[in-house]
Order: structure tokens, then sequence, then C-alpha cells
């Protein structure tokens, strides 16, 4: 695919990540995130995973930023009121941040495979799977979400 | 011929034991039949055996770890065995009989037998060990059977006492002996007596090595034969019964000691140095114990530092090279002396227990028969010709006076010594006018008490003939000193015994008092302060690293450390969920450092 | 030209978005976002490589989608349960904040 798509939704991800981290509001930020995980799912797609792609929007963008949102608006969480910054710990997590990305980058600047293109494809195929983890999951949240017996 | 006979001699005062101890134990009079039987036997096999010119036993293999360590059940019967099983059994034999007599009403008469039967089995395996393992076993089992028959009378303070102190002693001397058996056994790979002989050639390259091994093995003969230092424990042993003093003190477990030494005289005789020092110690024994004896008042303490006395000599004699005049001696000892203590055991039980002499008096004429026999054997024991004692002590006198004069000198003084404390005895004893209301009602013992008192009465006066030795014992070889050493032996017996009646003839106490001589040179009181200034020392060093090294430095010490560690470690517990992020992140940067960029 | 690099330092940089607001984000609904993040940039290396590696028939090696799968799948789950979790909390507490949720301390 022409390598401009690529950047294009890869800087609409980045972007729309930064502001989830950078929002106050909170349903921004969710919102912002449902926008990131589009553009990722165009690069899913960009790598011939269709299959991915599509899932990515059903269930992430679907259920679980839905689920986010339904929280969000139940506990009615506002943007969430200025407090003292803690300097030392805003500069450490960013230092930590930061550094764990150099690592990153000086890594895959080594990996060989890193610099190759990807090579031409036939056809793709795939398979299905389990359900039981999402059923424990359902009812653990109901679990947790009753409120007492009266 | 392989023969299964001599392991009857060994065996059947064992099952003797055994069977009272299991069986009979409720039937006393059933109990000393059954002992007394076992030790007759014994010695009937042990004249067999005796008079069987080449016998050899049936021999059982106990630890075959070959090549460290190879221990046979064996027994060894060459011509100092044959001598030693006879002289131990017949003698046994006499004791036991007269101990029919003497523990007649006695209340643990079975126990008593018992023990008695016990003692002859374990005696008899010292005798006819051969090997070192073997030897060893039997000599802590005669220490056993010695403590056994010592604290016979338990109840009493003193018995209990005394019987523990032999016996501590006694384990003293044997861990030199035992560290002298390792020693003997790392140099030539073998515990057994004549193959030891044959390899000896290996350690007498290494003459300190020697001996030292040497001197350790003496440890034990030290210790078993009563030599100082370790003497203590003879004379309080005499809290035991009389016969058990007689047998056991007298004539055969203190023998064991020299009996021992004789047997691996091939080895002592290899370290020249080691030989001085067991002559000397045997004389220092010699003479410390004759002059304790001139001031002592009990009969069987005297009886008891005279066979102190002798064992030193007998000691000396192997000192000097010559194992032959020190079972000379050994034997001719052995009969006088347990007709001494079984004569005192007559006197004492007819005066019903006293052993004062100063108590006694006039008895010559009371105990006539006891009177008689008891002169035998002083005039054996001084050494008065010709009874037995004369030629024997006369062999190691002229042995000294071959190879040490200052020895020599030292020996003559301990035979006039000898002669003055056994005179003090009798004139105190036996003549005057009795000095008490016991000895005025004074008899005459029991025929039990007095058979045996006559049949020993021979030997002790005939046994050191050389036409009667030569049958049981290689003679020392004679002398070229002509007569100067038997006249100056004489002159010193003539010389004590007249000393001792001048001073003692009618006399209603002591008129010497020394008191170092009395009180045994101190000796109890110095061990008793040595052992409880040990004692205090080693429980404060105790104390203080149980208290300050155990208890604060590990025990608190660990639990401080954990509990400070713990303590340090809390510090990260903030509760910020953040913060333990952050510290997660930190973690995870560190380690892909750690890993992919060194 | 597009190669596997750039894939992989996109990713990268959205998992470094992601961790730096699980650490500077005070909202804990926020911070539950930013781990959303995380795991996305995760599935994408993840199928960058599948893409990248043809088995011999000339067909991505699928291996790495299926467990994409899995990922979004847990993902999924541990969003519902995280989010009970935070409903229960905020019931009880009454907040979000993280700083004021600090009872497990010495």
């Amino acid at each position: 695919m022409p390598s401009f798509l690529f950047w294009i939704f890869a800087l609409v991800m980045l972007g729309f990540g930064a502001a989830v981290v950078i929002n106050r509001n909170p349903i921004a930020s969710a919102l912002s995130l449902v926008i990131c995980f589009m553009g990722l799912s165009a690069l899913f797609m960009s790598l011939d995973a269709f299959f991915i792609g599509i899932i990515q929007v059903l269930v992430y963008a679907g259920a679980v930023m839905v689920l986010f949102l339904f929280i969000i608006m139940l506990l009615d969480l506002r943007a969430e009121t200025r407090r003292k910054t803690n300097l030392v710990a805003v500069v450490g997590g960013s230092a930590v941040a930061l550094v764990f990305f150099l690592q990153v980058y000086l890594v895959i600047g080594q990996l060989s495979a890193a610099k190759q293109p990807f090579p031409a494809l036939s056809s793709p195929k795939m398979f299905q799977i389990i359900g039981v983890l999402v059923l424990v999951a359902t009812i653990g949240v109901i679990v947790l979400s009753k409120r007492e017996l009266r | 011929m392989s023969s299964i006979l001599p392991w009857y001699i060994l065996l059947l005062p064992f099952f003797a034991a055994v069977a009272i101890v299991l069986l009979t134990k409720s039937y006393p009079g059933l109990s000393s039949f059954i002992s007394v039987a076992a030790v007759l036997g014994s010695f009937a096999c042990s004249c067999i055996v005796f008079v069987t010119a080449d016998i050899r036993s049936l021999e059982l293999t106990w630890i075959d770890l070959p090549p460290l360590l190879f221990v046979p059940l064996g027994l060894v019967l060459d011509d100092l065995s044959k001598t030693m099983l006879v002289l131990v059994t017949g003698i046994g034999a006499l004791i036991h009989v007269y101990s029919l007599g003497y523990m007649k009403d006695d209340a643990g008469k079975s126990r008593y037998f018992a023990s008695l039967s016990f003692f002859m089995f374990s005696m008899l395996g010292i005798v006819l060990s051969n090997n070192f393992v073997m030897m060893f076993i039997f000599w802590e089992l005669v220490g056993v059977s010695s403590y056994l028959l010592i604290g016979h009378w338990f109840e009493r303070d003193a018995a209990a006492e005394a019987a523990k102190k032999a016996f501590i002693t006694n384990r003293l001397g044997d861990f030199g002996f035992m560290l002298g058996i390792l020693m003997a056994w790392t140099a030539t790979g073998t515990v057994v007596f004549h193959e030891m002989a044959q390899q000896l050639g290996r350690i007498t390259d290494y003459p300190g090595y020697l001996t030292v091994s040497v001197l350790l093995i003496f440890c034990g003969a030290v210790g078993k034969s009563a030599q100082f230092p370790l003497h203590v424990w003879l004379p309080d042993a005499m809290e035991g019964p009389t016969p058990i003093s007689a047998l056991i003190h007298a004539a055969t477990m203190v023998a064991a000691g020299v009996y021992m030494l004789v047997r691996v005289g091939f080895l002592i005789q290899a370290a020249p140095q080691a030989l001085t020092i067991i002559a000397w110690i045997g004389t220092i024994t010699a003479v410390m114990a004759a002059l304790i004896a001139t001031q002592q008042n009990d009969i069987k303490r005297i009886l008891a530092y005279s066979t102190l006395s002798q064992l030193g000599y007998m000691v000396m004699a192997v000192g000097l090279a010559s194992g032959e005049a020190a079972m000379f001696h050994l034997f001719t000892h052995a009969f006088f002396k347990a007709l001494l203590f079984l004569g005192a055991g007559s006197i004492i039980v007819m005066l019903h227990h006293e052993q004062n002499i100063w108590k006694m008096g006039g008895l010559a004429g009371r105990l006539g028969i006891t009177f008689l026999t008891f002169m035998v054997g002083t005039l054996a024991l001084i050494g008065f010709p010709p009874f037995s004692g004369f030629f024997s002590k006369d062999a190691i006198l002229a042995l000294a006076y071959g190879k040490n004069l200052a020895i020599f000198s030292l020996a003559l003084f301990t035979a006039f010594l000898t002669a003055f404390y056994m005179l003090r005895l009798v004139v105190v004893v036996f003549f005057g006018k009795p000095r008490s209301d016991l000895a005025r009602a004074g008899r005459e013992a029991p025929w039990v008490m007095i058979a045996p008192l006559v049949i020993l009465a021979l030997p002790a006066f005939a046994s050191g003939f050389g036409f009667v030795a030569k049958l049981f014992l290689h003679m020392p070889g004679e002398h070229e000193t002509g007569w100067l050493v038997p006249g100056l032996a004489l002159a010193a017996t003539l010389a004590g015994i007249t000393l001792a009646i001048l001073l003692y003839r009618r006399r209603e106490s002591d008129p010497i008092d020394f008191a170092p001589l009395r009180n045994r040179f101190y000796f109890d009181e110095v061990y008793g302060f040595l052992i409880s200034a040990t004692q205090g020392v080693l429980a404060s060093i105790s104390a203080f690293i149980d208290r300050w090294i155990l208890d604060t430095g590990f025990v608190r010490g660990a639990s401080s450390a954990t509990w400070g560690f713990g303590s340090l470690l809390r510090l990260l517990q903030v509760g910020n969920l953040q913060a333990y992020s952050f510290l997660f992140g930190l973690g995870i940067v560190g380690l892909i450092y750690f890993t992919l960029f060194r | 030209m597009v190669t596997l690099g750039h894939y992989l330092i996109v990713s990268g940089l959205l998992f470094t978005i992601g961790f730096a607001g699980v650490l500077l984000r005070r909202n804990i609904i926020i911070i539950f976002m930013s781990l959303e993040l995380m795991l996305n940039a995760a599935n994408l290396s993840l199928v960058a490589f599948s893409r990248f590696r043809l088995n011999a028939a000339g067909i991505p090696n699928y291996d790495a989608q299926v467990f994409v799968f899995f990922i979004i799948t847990v993902a999924a789950a541990e969003v519902a349960v995280g989010l009970a979790i935070i409903v229960a909390l905020y019931r009880a507490r009454q907040t979000t904040h993280v700083e004021d949720l600090s009872s497990l301390k010495f």
C-alpha cells in the first residue's frame, strides 16, 4: 500500500493516543482512544491482517470502549481537579518512559530484519477460538458490581 | 589340631553369669553353685589345655575389611597364656569357694556371684585374646566388672564413690590405650599380635612415633595396674568385699596390665626411651606406695598399698626389658597376695567387720590357722628366703643392679620398707594384748574360708623354686652378681623386720605420725581440686559462649538482622500505585539494559 | 518504502505513550485506558512480524495473528473485570484519584 497512507494512519493513531494521555476530561480521553483504535485497525489492514483489523473495530472500538464510556458516565466522572503536581514524579516518570523508548529504538536499529520490506503474498487463511474466557469475565463483572442484597 | 575346648574356658563363666541374671536371681544358693561350678569347669579345661602341647583354638572372623582392618575372635595359646589361664582360674576357683563362706548372709549374693562370673569371663578374655581390639573390649569389660564388684554394697556412699573412681580412672588410662592401639594399627596395618610382631620393621624406622605409641599403650597398664599417677583408685577399691580385693585387686585384674605389657613385649622393647620411662614410673610407684603403707591403719589399705608397690616392681621389670622377671613376680605375687587378703578377710569377718589394726591384737592364739598362713604370705611378700617372693624379687633386683643403679637403690629401699610395714601389721594385729572386745572375742573362721588359705599357702611358699617355676614360666636369665644382690636384699629385709619389731612391740597406738604419708601424699585432694577447678573453668567458658555468642550473637543477631532488613524493605511499601509502576518501569528499563546492551 | 522497522518503531512509540500515561496520570480510568494502549502496541508488533515472515507456501505465519486474537480477548475480559472493580472501589471510596487509594501501606 502506498507509504503515505501508512504515515497518515500512523500519525492519527499516535496523535490521538497522546490525546488520551493528555486530556483532562475522561470522556474526551475515551473518544480519542476510539479514534486511535480506528487508526490501528487501518494499520492492521495495511498488513493484510483483515480479520484482526475487523475484530479490532468490533471488539475494542465497539465493545470495550463502549463499556468504558458507560462506566465513565455511570460514575459521573468529571474532569479531574488539578492538584499540586509532584514535580519529581513527573520528571521521573517521563524519564523512565523516554529511556525505555530509546532502548526500543536502539534494539530495533540493530535488528537486521527491520530494514527489509514485506515480501509478496499468495492468499490468507484463518481459524476460530474461545468463549470460555469471555464467559468467566462476564460472570466476574456481574459478581463484582452487584450491590449488597438487602 | 584346632579345638573348641579353649573356648569353654572363656564361655563357661559367661553362661553362668547370664544364667544367674536371667534365671536364678531369686535363688542365691543355686546361683552360687552355678558360679562355682562354672569356674571349676574352666579350671579343669585350663589344666587340660596346659598339658596339651600343641593346641590351637577355633578362630572366628568378626570384622573383615581388606585391606584396612581384620579383627578375628581368636584365642592365643602359648606358654604365657596357658600359665596365666591356670593361675587365674585356679585362684579364681579358690576365691569362689571362699566367697561361699564370706558372703553367706549377704543380701545381694546372686548379684555378687553373677558379677564374679562375669569378671572371670572378662579376665580370661584378656588373657586369651589374640588381637588388640578383642583385648581392648575385654579390658573395658573387666573395668565394668570391677565397678560392679567394688560397688557391690552400693547403698554405702563410700563404696559407690569408690566404684565410680575406679571406673573413671581406668577410663583415663583406656583412652591412652586406645590411641596407642590406633597408632600401632596405622603403622603396621594389623591388630593381631603375631602379625604385628612380623610387621614391626615398618615402624622401627620412626623411633619417635614408636615411642609415643608404646607410651600410650602403657597408659592402659598405668590405669589398669594402678601405677602412678592413676593409682588413686586401688586403695579406695577396698570398699568392696574382701574376696574381691583378693581376686581382682591382688591376683588378677591389676596383673592384667603387666600381662598386656608382656604380651606386646616385642613392641615395647623396640622403643628404648619408652622403656626408661616405664621403668621409672614403676619405681616411683613402688617407693611411693611403700612409704604410704607405713602409716596406714586399715588392714586392707595396707595390703592395697602393698599391692601397688609390688605392681611397681613388676612394671619396673618390664621397663628393664625383662618380661620374664615381671611374669615371675606376678606369678608368685598372685599366690601370696591372695593369701594375705583372704587371711585379712577371715580376720575381718570373725571380728564382725572391724578393719582398724589398732583395734586388733593378740590374734595369733585365737585365729591360729589364719595366723600361720598369714605369716607364710608375709614372709613370701617381704622376700624372706626360701619363700617364693625371695626368688622373684631377687630376679628383679639383680636385673636393676645390672642396668640402672639408681633404680636398684630405690628398689632396695622399697624392699626395706616392705619388710617394715608388713611386720608392723603382723606385730600389731597378731601379737600383744587384744585392744578391743571384738579382738578378745575373735575365733577361727569356718572351714570354707580356711581351706583356701591352706591351699594357697603351699604355692606361696614353693612357687619361687626354680624347678617348680620352670614348669610354668620362662625363667629370667641368670645374672652374674654372685651373692651381692641377694645379700643386700636379705640385709634390707632383716633391717626392716628388726625396726618394725622394735618400734611396734607392745604399743597401744602408733608412735610415728607423719601426716603426708598418712594422708597418702594428698593425691586425692589435689586431683579433686584439679577436677573441680577444670570443671569450673569449662563451665564458665560454656556459660559465656552460651550467653553472649550463641544467644546474643547468633539467635538475637539473626532475628535483629532479619527485623532490620525487613524494616528497610518496608520503606518501599508506600501504598501509592504509581510509585509501584514507576519502580516497575525502572526495573524493566534496567533489565533490558543489562541483557541487551551489555 | 515502508519496512518492518517502521511498524516496530510506531508500535514502540505507542507503547511508550501508554506507559507514560500509566506513570503520569492520576485518574484510574485514564490509567486503565493507557494500559489498553500498551496492549494494542504489542498487537501491532505481532501482526507486523506475522506479515513479515512468510512460510514455504508464501502465506504469512498466522500463529502470531492467533496470538493477537487471544490478546484482544484477554484484554476485553480484563477491561470488564477491571472496570467492575473500579466501580466497586468508587462506591466504597467515592474517588477515582489514585493517590487517595493508598491504604495498602506499612
